[in-house]
Protein backbone atom coordinates (compact mmCIF):
# COMPACT_ATOMS: atom_id res chain seq x y z
CA UNK A 1 0.00 0.00 0.00
CA UNK A 2 1.20 3.14 -0.87
CA UNK A 3 0.95 5.98 1.45
CA UNK A 4 -0.19 9.74 0.46
CA UNK A 5 -0.55 12.97 2.10
CA UNK A 6 -3.73 14.80 1.44
CA UNK A 7 -1.96 18.33 1.80
CA UNK A 8 1.01 17.64 -1.06
CA UNK A 9 -1.40 16.04 -3.26
CA UNK A 10 -4.06 18.91 -2.95
CA UNK A 11 -0.84 21.19 -3.73
CA UNK A 12 0.05 19.00 -6.80
CA UNK A 13 -3.31 18.82 -8.32
CA UNK A 14 -3.74 23.05 -7.55
CA UNK A 15 -0.54 23.04 -9.91
CA UNK A 16 -2.23 21.13 -12.53
CA UNK A 17 -5.42 22.53 -12.78
CA UNK A 18 -3.67 26.15 -12.47
CA UNK A 19 -1.95 24.54 -15.76
CA UNK A 20 -5.08 24.03 -17.61
CA UNK A 21 -7.16 27.10 -16.37
CA UNK A 22 -5.78 30.40 -16.01
CA UNK A 23 -8.54 31.67 -14.08
CA UNK A 24 -7.64 29.57 -10.85
CA UNK A 25 -6.12 31.70 -8.30
CA UNK A 26 -4.93 30.77 -4.71
CA UNK A 27 -5.22 33.05 -1.55
CA UNK A 28 -3.49 31.89 1.41
CA UNK A 29 -3.60 33.32 4.94
CA UNK A 30 0.07 32.89 5.94
CA UNK A 31 0.25 28.89 6.01
CA UNK A 32 1.29 28.63 2.64
CA UNK A 33 4.05 26.11 3.83
CA UNK A 34 1.24 24.29 6.04
CA UNK A 35 -1.44 23.72 3.63
CA UNK A 36 1.10 23.39 0.76
CA UNK A 37 -0.31 26.44 -1.44
CA UNK A 38 3.03 26.97 -1.66
CA UNK A 39 3.32 25.15 -4.61
CA UNK A 40 0.88 27.18 -6.39
CA UNK A 41 2.87 30.27 -5.26
CA UNK A 42 6.16 28.75 -6.62
CA UNK A 43 4.72 28.24 -10.30
CA UNK A 44 2.14 31.40 -10.86
CA UNK A 45 2.78 33.66 -8.50
CA UNK A 46 0.69 36.49 -10.16
CA UNK A 47 -2.29 33.78 -9.41
CA UNK A 48 -1.49 34.11 -5.92
CA UNK A 49 -2.35 36.30 -3.35
CA UNK A 50 -0.77 35.92 -0.02
CA UNK A 51 -3.19 37.98 2.22
CA UNK A 52 -1.68 38.14 5.07
CA UNK A 53 -3.13 36.44 8.64
CA UNK A 54 -6.54 37.60 7.68
CA UNK A 55 -8.63 34.82 7.34
CA UNK A 56 -12.11 37.44 6.90
CA UNK A 57 -10.64 39.44 4.41
CA UNK A 58 -9.21 36.43 2.68
CA UNK A 59 -12.70 35.19 2.34
CA UNK A 60 -14.71 38.09 1.20
CA UNK A 61 -11.92 39.22 -1.11
CA UNK A 62 -12.41 35.44 -2.56
CA UNK A 63 -15.78 36.07 -3.53
CA UNK A 64 -14.65 39.70 -5.28
CA UNK A 65 -12.25 37.56 -6.99
CA UNK A 66 -14.83 35.47 -7.99
CA UNK A 67 -17.41 38.22 -9.60
CA UNK A 68 -14.19 38.69 -11.58
CA UNK A 69 -14.89 35.64 -12.92
CA UNK A 70 -11.85 33.77 -11.06
CA UNK A 71 -12.41 30.16 -9.32
CA UNK A 72 -10.11 30.88 -5.97
CA UNK A 73 -9.36 28.42 -3.15
CA UNK A 74 -8.83 29.85 0.06
CA UNK A 75 -6.33 28.28 2.34
CA UNK A 76 -6.19 28.11 5.91
CA UNK A 77 -6.39 25.03 9.01
CA UNK A 78 -10.25 24.19 8.79
CA UNK A 79 -11.20 25.85 11.95
CA UNK A 80 -10.10 29.13 11.00
CA UNK A 81 -11.66 28.52 7.70
CA UNK A 82 -15.15 27.68 9.29
CA UNK A 83 -14.68 29.39 12.31
CA UNK A 84 -12.79 32.86 11.74
CA UNK A 85 -14.63 33.51 8.35
CA UNK A 86 -17.87 31.80 9.06
CA UNK A 87 -19.76 34.59 8.25
CA UNK A 88 -17.61 35.62 5.53
CA UNK A 89 -18.68 32.52 3.77
CA UNK A 90 -21.83 32.98 4.53
CA UNK A 91 -22.64 36.79 3.40
CA UNK A 92 -20.08 37.53 1.27
CA UNK A 93 -20.20 34.11 -0.58
CA UNK A 94 -22.99 31.23 -0.12
CA UNK A 95 -26.13 33.57 -0.27
CA UNK A 96 -24.64 35.10 -3.88
CA UNK A 97 -23.80 31.38 -4.91
CA UNK A 98 -19.66 32.65 -5.60
CA UNK A 99 -17.88 30.32 -7.29
CA UNK A 100 -15.25 30.08 -4.62
CA UNK A 101 -13.54 26.64 -3.30
CA UNK A 102 -12.57 26.62 0.57
CA UNK A 103 -9.94 24.76 1.72
CA UNK A 104 -9.62 23.29 4.95
CA UNK A 105 -6.57 22.05 5.71
CA UNK A 106 -5.35 20.22 9.16
CA UNK A 107 -9.10 19.35 9.78
CA UNK A 108 -10.53 17.08 12.68
CA UNK A 109 -8.12 16.07 14.88
CA UNK A 110 -5.35 16.06 12.03
CA UNK A 111 -3.70 19.07 14.24
CA UNK A 112 -2.85 16.41 16.89
CA UNK A 113 -0.26 18.74 18.64
CA UNK A 114 -1.71 21.89 18.82
CA UNK A 115 -4.40 21.34 21.30
CA UNK A 116 -8.41 22.43 20.93
CA UNK A 117 -7.95 26.09 19.88
CA UNK A 118 -6.39 24.03 16.16
CA UNK A 119 -8.74 21.01 15.97
CA UNK A 120 -12.17 21.33 13.95
CA UNK A 121 -14.71 19.22 15.73
CA UNK A 122 -17.22 21.61 14.12
CA UNK A 123 -16.23 22.12 10.39
CA UNK A 124 -18.70 19.57 9.27
CA UNK A 125 -21.83 20.84 10.90
CA UNK A 126 -21.13 24.86 10.11
CA UNK A 127 -20.47 24.24 6.63
CA UNK A 128 -23.43 21.55 5.81
CA UNK A 129 -25.72 24.10 7.60
CA UNK A 130 -24.93 26.74 4.98
CA UNK A 131 -26.99 26.91 2.02
CA UNK A 132 -25.57 26.37 -1.62
CA UNK A 133 -22.37 25.09 -0.68
CA UNK A 134 -20.91 21.66 -1.46
CA UNK A 135 -19.04 19.92 1.39
CA UNK A 136 -16.42 17.41 0.20
CA UNK A 137 -14.81 14.99 2.76
CA UNK A 138 -11.67 13.02 1.15
CA UNK A 139 -10.53 10.07 2.82
CA UNK A 140 -7.28 9.60 1.08
CA UNK A 141 -4.37 11.40 -1.31
CA UNK A 142 -5.81 9.97 -4.07
CA UNK A 143 -9.18 11.05 -3.55
CA UNK A 144 -8.32 14.84 -2.92
CA UNK A 145 -7.66 14.83 -6.71
CA UNK A 146 -10.71 13.46 -7.71
CA UNK A 147 -12.56 16.04 -5.14
CA UNK A 148 -10.40 19.26 -6.08
CA UNK A 149 -10.95 18.44 -9.91
CA UNK A 150 -14.50 17.88 -8.96
CA UNK A 151 -15.24 21.29 -6.88
CA UNK A 152 -13.58 23.23 -10.34
CA UNK A 153 -15.96 21.54 -12.56
CA UNK A 154 -19.17 22.65 -9.28
CA UNK A 155 -20.03 26.26 -10.41
CA UNK A 156 -20.69 27.30 -6.89
CA UNK A 157 -19.15 27.24 -3.39
CA UNK A 158 -17.14 24.47 -2.01
CA UNK A 159 -15.88 23.77 1.29
CA UNK A 160 -12.91 20.86 0.98
CA UNK A 161 -11.93 18.96 4.28
CA UNK A 162 -8.32 18.13 4.31
CA UNK A 163 -6.10 15.56 6.95
CA UNK A 164 -2.61 16.80 8.19
CA UNK A 165 -1.02 13.66 8.34
CA UNK A 166 0.05 10.99 5.79
CA UNK A 167 -2.78 8.64 5.07
CA UNK A 168 -2.43 4.72 3.20
CA UNK A 169 -3.94 4.97 -0.70
CA UNK A 170 -7.71 3.51 -0.22
CA UNK A 171 -9.81 5.14 -3.29
CA UNK A 172 -9.56 2.85 -6.09
CA UNK A 173 -8.48 4.62 -8.89
CA UNK A 174 -10.54 4.13 -11.35
CA UNK A 175 -13.47 4.73 -9.01
CA UNK A 176 -15.81 7.00 -10.78
CA UNK A 177 -15.56 10.02 -8.87
CA UNK A 178 -19.30 12.05 -8.53
CA UNK A 179 -20.17 14.67 -6.34
CA UNK A 180 -23.30 13.25 -4.10
CA UNK A 181 -22.79 9.10 -4.99
CA UNK A 182 -21.75 7.15 -1.74
CA UNK A 183 -18.70 4.78 -2.53
CA UNK A 184 -18.76 1.23 -1.00
CA UNK A 185 -14.95 0.54 -0.70
CA UNK A 186 -15.76 -3.12 0.70
CA UNK A 187 -18.66 -5.12 0.22
CA UNK A 188 -20.41 -7.01 3.41
CA UNK A 189 -23.94 -8.37 4.32
CA UNK A 190 -24.24 -8.42 8.06
CA UNK A 191 -23.50 -4.17 9.22
CA UNK A 192 -22.77 -1.46 7.19
CA UNK A 193 -20.02 0.85 8.11
CA UNK A 194 -20.71 4.49 6.91
CA UNK A 195 -17.54 7.13 7.07
CA UNK A 196 -16.37 10.23 5.87
CA UNK A 197 -13.32 11.76 5.67
CA UNK A 198 -9.97 9.86 7.17
CA UNK A 199 -12.36 7.41 9.25
CA UNK A 200 -13.05 4.97 6.22
CA UNK A 201 -9.25 3.58 7.27
CA UNK A 202 -10.54 2.69 10.53
CA UNK A 203 -13.52 1.04 9.44
CA UNK A 204 -11.65 -0.67 6.82
CA UNK A 205 -9.26 -2.25 9.29
CA UNK A 206 -12.29 -2.67 11.46
CA UNK A 207 -14.18 -4.55 8.60
CA UNK A 208 -11.23 -6.82 8.53
CA UNK A 209 -11.03 -7.54 12.37
CA UNK A 210 -14.51 -8.44 12.02
CA UNK A 211 -14.19 -10.50 9.31
CA UNK A 212 -11.67 -12.96 11.67
CA UNK A 213 -14.63 -13.43 13.88
CA UNK A 214 -17.47 -14.29 10.91
CA UNK A 215 -19.12 -10.59 10.62
CA UNK A 216 -18.90 -9.54 7.14
CA UNK A 217 -19.26 -6.02 6.75
CA UNK A 218 -19.69 -3.38 4.32
CA UNK A 219 -17.78 -0.16 4.28
CA UNK A 220 -19.38 2.99 2.65
CA UNK A 221 -17.60 5.98 2.09
CA UNK A 222 -19.38 9.74 1.70
CA UNK A 223 -17.16 11.84 -0.51
CA UNK A 224 -19.79 14.70 0.02
CA UNK A 225 -21.50 15.18 2.93
CA UNK A 226 -23.24 17.66 0.93
CA UNK A 227 -24.88 16.75 -1.34
CA UNK A 228 -25.97 13.28 -0.76
CA UNK A 229 -28.20 11.04 -2.55
CA UNK A 230 -30.35 9.93 0.23
CA UNK A 231 -31.90 6.97 -2.28
CA UNK A 232 -28.39 5.48 -2.78
CA UNK A 233 -27.49 5.46 1.26
CA UNK A 234 -31.08 3.82 1.79
CA UNK A 235 -29.69 1.27 -1.24
CA UNK A 236 -26.59 0.45 0.84
CA UNK A 237 -28.27 -0.12 4.47
CA UNK A 238 -31.43 -1.92 3.01
CA UNK A 239 -30.85 -5.60 4.43
CA UNK A 240 -28.50 -5.10 6.51
CA UNK A 241 -28.70 -6.14 10.46
CA UNK A 242 -27.63 -2.62 11.50
CA UNK A 243 -25.10 0.32 10.26
CA UNK A 244 -22.55 2.39 11.79
CA UNK A 245 -21.92 5.92 11.57
CA UNK A 246 -18.14 6.99 12.07
CA UNK A 247 -17.43 10.47 11.80
CA UNK A 248 -13.93 12.22 13.20
CA UNK A 249 -16.22 15.42 14.05
CA UNK A 250 -19.06 16.45 16.33
CA UNK A 251 -22.06 13.84 16.62
CA UNK A 252 -24.15 16.80 16.59
CA UNK A 253 -24.66 18.32 12.63
CA UNK A 254 -22.71 15.38 11.04
CA UNK A 255 -23.05 12.68 9.10
CA UNK A 256 -24.56 10.43 11.75
CA UNK A 257 -27.59 13.16 12.43
CA UNK A 258 -27.74 12.87 8.60
CA UNK A 259 -28.32 9.45 7.80
CA UNK A 260 -30.49 9.12 10.82
CA UNK A 261 -32.79 11.13 9.02
CA UNK A 262 -32.12 9.70 5.77
CA UNK A 263 -32.88 6.62 6.91
CA UNK A 264 -36.11 7.90 9.62
CA UNK A 265 -38.79 5.10 9.61
CA UNK A 266 -36.56 2.41 8.64
CA UNK A 267 -36.41 0.89 12.28
CA UNK A 268 -32.76 -0.11 11.35
CA UNK A 269 -30.24 -0.12 14.72
CA UNK A 270 -27.60 2.19 14.19
CA UNK A 271 -24.86 3.03 16.25
CA UNK A 272 -22.72 5.79 16.22
CA UNK A 273 -18.68 6.63 15.90
CA UNK A 274 -18.19 10.56 16.66
CA UNK A 275 -16.88 13.29 18.78
CA UNK A 276 -19.17 13.47 21.22
CA UNK A 277 -19.94 17.06 21.83
CA UNK A 278 -16.05 17.91 22.83
CA UNK A 279 -13.31 19.68 21.85
CA UNK A 280 -10.34 17.92 21.40
CA UNK A 281 -6.65 18.20 23.16
CA UNK A 282 -3.10 18.10 22.73
CA UNK A 283 -1.39 14.66 21.94
CA UNK A 284 1.18 13.40 20.49
CA UNK A 285 0.22 11.60 17.50
CA UNK A 286 -2.91 11.62 15.35
CA UNK A 287 -3.77 7.82 16.23
CA UNK A 288 -3.43 8.89 20.37
CA UNK A 289 -6.22 11.22 19.70
CA UNK A 290 -8.38 9.07 17.44
CA UNK A 291 -7.81 6.62 20.26
CA UNK A 292 -8.89 8.71 23.32
CA UNK A 293 -11.92 10.18 21.84
CA UNK A 294 -13.69 6.41 20.73
CA UNK A 295 -12.76 7.24 16.74
CA UNK A 296 -10.46 4.55 16.02
CA UNK A 297 -10.77 0.93 14.88
CA UNK A 298 -11.46 -0.67 17.81
CA UNK A 299 -14.38 1.49 19.06
CA UNK A 300 -15.73 1.15 15.01
CA UNK A 301 -15.55 -2.67 15.76
CA UNK A 302 -17.07 -2.71 19.30
CA UNK A 303 -19.98 -0.87 17.45
CA UNK A 304 -20.22 -3.51 14.81
CA UNK A 305 -20.21 -6.61 17.22
CA UNK A 306 -22.69 -4.44 19.33
CA UNK A 307 -25.46 -4.84 16.40
CA UNK A 308 -25.01 -8.33 15.63
CA UNK A 309 -24.93 -9.94 19.08
CA UNK B 1 -16.29 69.69 -13.96
CA UNK B 2 -19.71 70.08 -14.41
CA UNK B 3 -21.27 72.38 -16.39
CA UNK B 4 -24.15 74.57 -15.12
CA UNK B 5 -26.67 72.19 -16.90
CA UNK B 6 -25.15 69.14 -16.16
CA UNK B 7 -25.09 70.16 -12.62
CA UNK B 8 -28.64 71.25 -12.69
CA UNK B 9 -29.95 67.72 -14.22
CA UNK B 10 -27.67 65.51 -11.70
CA UNK B 11 -29.76 67.87 -9.06
CA UNK B 12 -32.85 67.07 -10.30
CA UNK B 13 -31.94 63.11 -11.07
CA UNK B 14 -31.18 63.23 -7.31
CA UNK B 15 -34.46 64.77 -6.26
CA UNK B 16 -36.24 61.55 -8.53
CA UNK B 17 -34.30 59.44 -6.42
CA UNK B 18 -34.55 60.62 -3.19
CA UNK B 19 -38.90 60.61 -4.35
CA UNK B 20 -38.07 56.87 -5.41
CA UNK B 21 -36.44 56.24 -1.89
CA UNK B 22 -39.72 57.82 -0.05
CA UNK B 23 -42.51 55.98 -2.30
CA UNK B 24 -40.71 52.84 -1.84
CA UNK B 25 -40.25 52.84 2.00
CA UNK B 26 -44.24 53.74 1.96
CA UNK B 27 -46.38 54.60 5.15
CA UNK B 28 -45.87 52.41 8.16
CA UNK B 29 -43.08 50.40 7.17
CA UNK B 30 -39.92 51.01 8.89
CA UNK B 31 -36.93 51.67 6.29
CA UNK B 32 -33.60 52.90 6.04
CA UNK B 33 -34.39 56.41 4.71
CA UNK B 34 -31.43 58.44 6.54
CA UNK B 35 -28.22 56.41 5.47
CA UNK B 36 -29.81 56.34 2.11
CA UNK B 37 -30.62 60.20 1.55
CA UNK B 38 -26.98 60.75 2.87
CA UNK B 39 -25.76 58.97 -0.13
CA UNK B 40 -28.25 59.88 -2.99
CA UNK B 41 -25.87 62.76 -4.49
CA UNK B 42 -23.00 60.42 -4.49
CA UNK B 43 -24.76 57.44 -5.78
CA UNK B 44 -26.72 59.94 -8.90
CA UNK B 45 -23.58 61.19 -9.83
CA UNK B 46 -21.69 57.44 -10.30
CA UNK B 47 -24.67 56.51 -11.79
CA UNK B 48 -25.47 59.66 -13.71
CA UNK B 49 -22.07 61.31 -14.68
CA UNK B 50 -19.18 58.75 -13.87
CA UNK B 51 -19.22 55.41 -14.30
CA UNK B 52 -19.12 53.28 -17.01
CA UNK B 53 -21.90 51.23 -17.51
CA UNK B 54 -25.33 50.18 -19.81
CA UNK B 55 -28.50 49.29 -18.32
CA UNK B 56 -29.18 47.16 -21.54
CA UNK B 57 -25.93 45.60 -20.94
CA UNK B 58 -25.84 44.38 -17.52
CA UNK B 59 -23.48 42.10 -17.54
CA UNK B 60 -20.88 43.97 -19.78
CA UNK B 61 -17.01 42.80 -19.12
CA UNK B 62 -15.61 46.48 -18.92
CA UNK B 63 -18.35 48.36 -16.73
CA UNK B 64 -17.37 50.09 -13.71
CA UNK B 65 -18.83 48.52 -10.26
CA UNK B 66 -20.36 49.58 -7.55
CA UNK B 67 -20.90 47.93 -3.97
CA UNK B 68 -22.49 48.91 -1.47
CA UNK B 69 -20.95 47.73 1.92
CA UNK B 70 -23.22 49.51 4.03
CA UNK B 71 -26.16 47.12 2.49
CA UNK B 72 -28.65 48.76 4.14
CA UNK B 73 -28.77 51.31 2.26
CA UNK B 74 -29.93 49.12 -0.39
CA UNK B 75 -33.04 51.96 -1.65
CA UNK B 76 -30.93 54.09 -3.21
CA UNK B 77 -28.59 51.69 -5.43
CA UNK B 78 -32.56 50.70 -6.04
CA UNK B 79 -33.93 54.05 -7.06
CA UNK B 80 -30.71 55.18 -9.13
CA UNK B 81 -30.86 51.22 -11.20
CA UNK B 82 -34.72 51.76 -11.59
CA UNK B 83 -33.87 55.39 -13.05
CA UNK B 84 -31.42 54.13 -15.19
CA UNK B 85 -33.41 51.72 -16.49
CA UNK B 86 -31.93 48.04 -15.04
CA UNK B 87 -35.59 47.29 -14.69
CA UNK B 88 -39.33 48.53 -14.22
CA UNK B 89 -39.15 51.21 -11.78
CA UNK B 90 -43.64 50.78 -12.19
CA UNK B 91 -43.61 47.76 -11.52
CA UNK B 92 -41.61 47.64 -8.92
CA UNK B 93 -41.60 50.24 -6.59
CA UNK B 94 -44.29 49.54 -4.40
CA UNK B 95 -42.69 45.86 -4.05
CA UNK B 96 -39.77 46.85 -1.83
CA UNK B 97 -39.29 43.81 1.32
CA UNK B 98 -42.49 42.00 -0.26
CA UNK B 99 -42.62 38.58 -0.15
CA UNK B 100 -41.37 37.43 -3.62
CA UNK B 101 -39.92 40.83 -4.69
CA UNK B 102 -36.94 41.38 -6.24
CA UNK B 103 -36.25 44.63 -4.04
CA UNK B 104 -34.62 43.10 -1.17
CA UNK B 105 -34.31 43.84 2.18
CA UNK B 106 -30.45 44.22 1.40
CA UNK B 107 -29.00 44.16 -2.11
CA UNK B 108 -29.32 40.30 -3.59
CA UNK B 109 -27.26 40.04 -6.56
CA UNK B 110 -29.14 36.40 -7.25
CA UNK B 111 -32.37 38.58 -7.67
CA UNK B 112 -31.89 41.81 -8.80
CA UNK B 113 -30.27 43.18 -12.15
CA UNK B 114 -27.93 45.66 -11.98
CA UNK B 115 -26.47 44.50 -8.14
CA UNK B 116 -22.56 43.45 -8.47
CA UNK B 117 -22.77 41.64 -4.42
CA UNK B 118 -24.49 40.72 -2.15
CA UNK B 119 -24.27 42.76 1.10
CA UNK B 120 -25.97 43.38 4.57
CA UNK B 121 -23.65 42.19 7.14
CA UNK B 122 -21.55 45.21 7.37
CA UNK B 123 -17.70 45.14 7.19
CA UNK B 124 -17.72 43.23 3.80
CA UNK B 125 -17.98 45.14 1.17
CA UNK B 126 -14.42 46.73 0.76
CA UNK B 127 -13.04 43.02 1.02
CA UNK B 128 -15.19 42.17 -1.86
CA UNK B 129 -14.46 45.36 -3.97
CA UNK B 130 -10.77 44.62 -3.22
CA UNK B 131 -11.16 41.01 -4.93
CA UNK B 132 -13.44 42.16 -7.37
CA UNK B 133 -10.60 45.04 -8.56
CA UNK B 134 -7.61 42.19 -7.97
CA UNK B 135 -9.50 40.08 -10.61
CA UNK B 136 -10.20 42.45 -12.84
CA UNK B 137 -6.39 43.64 -12.95
CA UNK B 138 -5.93 40.43 -13.25
CA UNK B 139 -7.21 40.55 -16.76
CA UNK B 140 -6.27 43.93 -17.72
CA UNK B 141 -10.01 45.18 -17.88
CA UNK B 142 -9.62 49.44 -17.22
CA UNK B 143 -12.43 49.34 -14.56
CA UNK B 144 -13.19 50.83 -11.83
CA UNK B 145 -14.74 49.32 -8.18
CA UNK B 146 -16.71 51.73 -6.45
CA UNK B 147 -17.60 50.84 -2.91
CA UNK B 148 -19.51 52.74 -0.42
CA UNK B 149 -19.07 52.11 2.97
CA UNK B 150 -21.14 54.04 6.71
CA UNK B 151 -18.85 55.84 9.13
CA UNK B 152 -20.69 53.70 11.95
CA UNK B 153 -19.70 50.58 9.78
CA UNK B 154 -15.95 51.65 10.14
CA UNK B 155 -16.11 49.37 13.71
CA UNK B 156 -16.17 46.36 11.95
CA UNK B 157 -12.43 44.95 11.93
CA UNK B 158 -12.78 43.31 8.92
CA UNK B 159 -12.42 46.84 7.13
CA UNK B 160 -9.20 47.47 8.11
CA UNK B 161 -7.96 44.08 7.08
CA UNK B 162 -9.72 44.75 3.97
CA UNK B 163 -7.95 48.89 3.57
CA UNK B 164 -4.56 47.10 4.29
CA UNK B 165 -4.89 44.57 1.24
CA UNK B 166 -6.08 47.37 -0.90
CA UNK B 167 -2.81 49.13 -0.09
CA UNK B 168 -0.96 46.27 0.02
CA UNK B 169 -1.77 44.67 -3.53
CA UNK B 170 -1.59 48.79 -4.75
CA UNK B 171 -5.22 48.38 -6.00
CA UNK B 172 -5.33 52.06 -7.53
CA UNK B 173 -9.37 51.16 -9.53
CA UNK B 174 -10.47 50.92 -6.50
CA UNK B 175 -12.52 53.46 -4.64
CA UNK B 176 -13.47 53.56 -1.07
CA UNK B 177 -15.95 56.35 -0.49
CA UNK B 178 -16.98 57.10 3.25
CA UNK B 179 -20.57 58.12 3.41
CA UNK B 180 -19.42 60.75 6.86
CA UNK B 181 -23.18 61.37 7.94
CA UNK B 182 -22.23 61.33 11.55
CA UNK B 183 -25.24 58.86 13.03
CA UNK B 184 -25.26 55.45 13.28
CA UNK B 185 -28.32 53.33 14.40
CA UNK B 186 -28.78 54.39 18.02
CA UNK B 187 -27.23 58.20 17.93
CA UNK B 188 -24.23 60.69 16.84
CA UNK B 189 -21.08 58.05 15.92
CA UNK B 190 -18.88 61.09 17.61
CA UNK B 191 -21.00 59.74 20.91
CA UNK B 192 -21.57 56.28 20.68
CA UNK B 193 -18.29 54.87 19.45
CA UNK B 194 -15.23 57.25 18.80
CA UNK B 195 -13.03 56.27 16.02
CA UNK B 196 -10.76 59.23 15.81
CA UNK B 197 -9.11 60.78 12.97
CA UNK B 198 -10.29 59.17 10.04
CA UNK B 199 -8.33 61.25 7.48
CA UNK B 200 -5.06 60.28 9.29
CA UNK B 201 -5.80 56.82 9.59
CA UNK B 202 -6.96 56.17 5.60
CA UNK B 203 -3.53 58.08 5.07
CA UNK B 204 -2.02 55.77 7.49
CA UNK B 205 -3.34 52.70 5.80
CA UNK B 206 -1.79 53.48 2.23
CA UNK B 207 -5.05 55.60 0.93
CA UNK B 208 -4.95 58.73 -1.20
CA UNK B 209 -7.65 60.82 1.09
CA UNK B 210 -9.78 63.00 -0.52
CA UNK B 211 -12.26 64.97 1.59
CA UNK B 212 -15.39 66.84 0.18
CA UNK B 213 -19.00 67.91 0.89
CA UNK B 214 -21.07 64.88 -0.24
CA UNK B 215 -23.87 66.78 -1.15
CA UNK B 216 -22.27 69.33 -3.21
CA UNK B 217 -22.26 67.49 -7.49
CA UNK B 218 -18.79 69.86 -8.27
CA UNK B 219 -17.19 68.19 -5.44
CA UNK B 220 -18.45 64.99 -5.59
CA UNK B 221 -17.57 65.00 -9.61
CA UNK B 222 -14.08 66.35 -9.12
CA UNK B 223 -12.92 64.13 -6.73
CA UNK B 224 -13.77 60.68 -8.56
CA UNK B 225 -12.07 62.60 -11.33
CA UNK B 226 -9.15 63.27 -9.42
CA UNK B 227 -8.95 59.82 -8.13
CA UNK B 228 -8.56 58.73 -11.86
CA UNK B 229 -5.10 59.92 -11.66
CA UNK B 230 -3.49 58.30 -8.49
CA UNK B 231 -2.07 55.47 -9.39
CA UNK B 232 -0.20 52.86 -7.52
CA UNK B 233 -2.24 52.89 -4.47
CA UNK B 234 -5.80 52.84 -3.40
CA UNK B 235 -7.97 55.75 -3.49
CA UNK B 236 -10.47 56.96 -0.28
CA UNK B 237 -13.08 59.85 -0.40
CA UNK B 238 -14.31 60.90 2.45
CA UNK B 239 -17.36 62.22 1.87
CA UNK B 240 -19.21 64.84 4.79
CA UNK B 241 -22.80 64.12 4.70
CA UNK B 242 -26.23 64.69 6.71
CA UNK B 243 -28.02 61.81 7.72
CA UNK B 244 -31.59 61.75 5.75
CA UNK B 245 -30.50 64.78 3.82
CA UNK B 246 -33.38 66.89 1.33
CA UNK B 247 -36.09 65.97 3.63
CA UNK B 248 -35.76 68.14 6.35
CA UNK B 249 -38.03 66.57 8.89
CA UNK B 250 -35.51 63.12 8.66
CA UNK B 251 -32.33 65.54 8.28
CA UNK B 252 -29.39 64.79 11.56
CA UNK B 253 -32.06 62.33 12.86
CA UNK B 254 -31.12 59.18 14.08
CA UNK B 255 -34.11 58.00 14.66
CA UNK B 256 -34.81 58.04 10.89
CA UNK B 257 -31.87 55.59 10.64
CA UNK B 258 -34.52 52.55 9.78
CA UNK B 259 -37.71 55.11 10.62
CA UNK B 260 -41.26 54.49 9.74
CA UNK B 261 -43.10 57.63 8.01
CA UNK B 262 -46.56 58.04 9.04
CA UNK B 263 -49.09 59.19 6.47
CA UNK B 264 -48.12 63.14 7.43
CA UNK B 265 -44.75 62.49 7.16
CA UNK B 266 -44.62 60.61 3.79
CA UNK B 267 -46.91 63.28 2.19
CA UNK B 268 -44.91 66.00 3.42
CA UNK B 269 -41.65 64.35 2.32
CA UNK B 270 -42.73 64.01 -1.54
CA UNK B 271 -44.00 67.62 -1.24
CA UNK B 272 -40.90 68.65 -0.45
CA UNK B 273 -38.79 66.86 -2.86
CA UNK B 274 -41.42 67.90 -5.22
CA UNK B 275 -40.67 71.53 -4.94
CA UNK B 276 -36.85 71.05 -4.55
Amino acid sequence: MSMHNQRKEYGKMLVELGEQNPDIVVLEADLGKSTMSCMFEEKFPERYFEMGIAEQNMTSFAGGLALAGKIPFTNTFAVFATGRAYDQIRQSIATAKLNVKIVGSSSGMSDFGDGATHQSVDDIAIMSAIPNLTVFTPCDGVEVRKAVEAAVAVDGPCYIRLCRNDLEDIFPEDAKYRVGEPVVLRDGTDVAVFTHGIMAHGALEAAKLAKEKGISVKVVHIPTVKPLNEEAVKACAAGMKGIVVCEESNIRGGLNMLISYILRGSAIPMESVAVMDVFGQSASSHAELLQEYGLDAGSILEKIEKLTK
Amino acid sequence: MLDQREKQALMERACEIRKDIVTMIGVGKAGHLGGSCSLADIVTVLYFHKMRHDPKNPDMRDRDRFILSKGHAAIVQYAALMECGYFDKEASIHTLKKLGSHLQGHPDMRKLVGIEANTGSLGQGVSLAAGLAAGLRLDQIDSKVYVAVGDGELAEGQLWEAFMAASNFGLDNLRVIIDRNGLQATGRTADRFKIGNLEDKMRSFGFEVLVIDGHDMDQIAGALDRADEVKGKPVCIIADTVKGKGIPFAEGVAAFHNGTLTQEQYQEALRVLEEA
